[in-house]
């Protein structure tokens, strides 16, 4: 028996031409399964979940805002991924995908900023207050803005490719120290903000809801990037 | 390569010092973007006195992003930075020295102004040498980080405003470690921590951002 038959071959798919029929097949089985996911889940949130102790019905945004939020930060390590796979090897595909990636992941952390707010009205009182973790979201918000409007205004593909993968690398190094010290910034301004911290006990199915939310979020961040990449592919090639 | 990076050094100042004014309008940007906040907010004291950290750190932010877009345009028109890609000094410590004369040309001017600065907004005393050491440690490091965005706006239609949106949010660290200084020993707290996480962020920042800014050169010059 040979080595040879067993080795994947990794490179294969990364040429557009190969890899466009793929994207259409990845595409809709994710954006079935997303479409079921989101069913079940906000079925299981909205339906079978108990109404919170002490945040009454206002809670079950956290279906929503949370899977945003996971999705938002993961989907911008994953674009800093593929444009540090396109800067090194000079794949185009790679390129390709962090773009695709790049608006899916503005559109979680927007949408996460959003049910925050619409969730800390009638908990807090307030549509927006200071806190670390608010803040680090609205600073990943302007650093996907940035990674877009960089790549918009320059016209020849190969340098816009290039110098926005640059960019989101300089972020993804950045976003930890950006973390850290907004949440150092905030223990100075103590007194001005609520804690986040939620009551640790949390009901089964409220945690059910909230990851079948997640998958639903992950499916539909592969089917919509997929889908993109087609779109870059169609236009370039 | 000392030799390289201090003859660009000296020759990136003398031609700042042909064309005085380009550092003067940094400077005075400064100065009137902080006489603007007492304008708009009100001249009471005690709120002069907790604002005036964040209102002159935010004021050289400003100042120092907007004299960003030159650190490579002149040398881009006339064809010297190509020569300088083509040239055997290595790109980083080009990079490096012409991000030290940037701020040799329009951060160090902020470290020693802002005192005034500080004096208009009823700042107490002891705060000044705290406010200056948080100056002198961070607004190297806007030049360094700035680089990186500037090289990558290099040419492109609206790049000022491009560069903003860039550069920004990177400086957000540098905003609240060094505000954060002055206002620790305003409470009457050491601000040491603050000061050694600046000059931490300034010592990684030298160290990696001039490869990055060397890498977007390449990429823009291409």
């Amino acid at each position: 028996m040979t080595t040879q038959t067993q080795n994947i071959r990794w490179f294969w798919f990364s040429s557009p031409a190969t890899f466009y029929p793929l994207a259409g097949t990845i595409a809709w089985v994710a954006g079935v399964l997303a479409a079921a996911l989101t069913l079940a889940g906000l079925y299981v949130g909205f339906v079978v979940a108990p109404t919170d102790a002490t945040q009454g019905e206002a809670y079950r945004i956290i279906y929503i805002h949370v899977a945003a939020a996971w999705m938002s930060m993961f989907l911008y390590v994953v674009m800093a991924f593929w444009a540090a796979v396109g800067l090194a090897m000079n794949v185009r595909l790679a390129f390709v995908l962090a773009r695709a990636i790049a608006p899916t992941g503005a559109l979680f952390t927007f949408i996460a900023l959003w049910t925050g707010s619409l969730w800390g009205k009638p908990t807090w009182g307030t549509w927006w207050v200071w806190d670390a973790r608010l803040t680090s979201e609205l600073i990943l918000l302007f650093l996907y803005f940035g990674y877009l409007a960089l790549q918009a205004s320059i016209d020849e593909r190969r340098r816009s490719d290039r110098a926005s993968a640059l960019l989101a690398l300089v972020g993804v190094v950045n976003v930890p120290i950006i973390y850290y010290s907004v949440q150092w910034w905030n223990t100075l301004h103590q007194g001005a903000s609520v804690s986040l911290t939620r009551s640790p006990s949390m009901a089964k199915t409220m945690l059910l809801g909230m990851l079948l939310m997640a998958l639903a979020f992950w499916a539909y961040s592969i089917a919509v990037v997929m889908i993109r990449a087609r779109c870059e592919i169609r236009e370039n090639e | 390569m000392l030799g390289i990076a201090r003859t660009l050094v000296a020759r990136d100042l003398l031609l700042a010092m042909r064309r005085k004014s380009d550092v003067a309008t940094a400077l005075l940007f400064f100065v009137i973007v902080a006489s603007l906040f007492p304008l708009g907010i009100g001249a009471e004291p005690n709120q002069l006195r907790a604002i005036a950290p964040g209102v002159i750190w935010v004021a050289a932010l400003l100042s120092s992003m907007l004299s960003l877009s030159r650190l490579f345009a002149g040398d881009h028109a006339d064809g010297t930075l190509e020569q300088m890609l083509l040239g055997a000094a290595p790109l980083g410590v080009v990079v490096a020295a012409k991000a030290f004369a940037h701020w040799l040309v329009s951060g160090l001017p902020l470290v020693l102004i802002a005192p005034v600065i500080a004096l208009q907004y009823d700042v107490a005393g002891p705060l000044y040498g705290v406010l200056a050491l948080s100056l002198l440690l961070g607004t190297p490091i806007l030049s360094i980080i700035g680089a990186i965005g500037a090289a990558l706006t290099l040419g492109l239609r609206g790049g000022g405003v491009l560069l903003s949106l860039l550069v920004l949010p990177l400086y957000v660290p540098v905003l609240i470690m060094g505000a954060g200084a002055v206002e620790m020993a305003g409470a009457g707290l050491a601000p040491d921590g603050q000061l050694l996480l600046l000059g931490a962020l300034l010592v990684v920042a030298a160290a990696f951002a001039p490869w990055a800014t060397a890498a977007a050169l390449r990429i823009s010059m291409e």
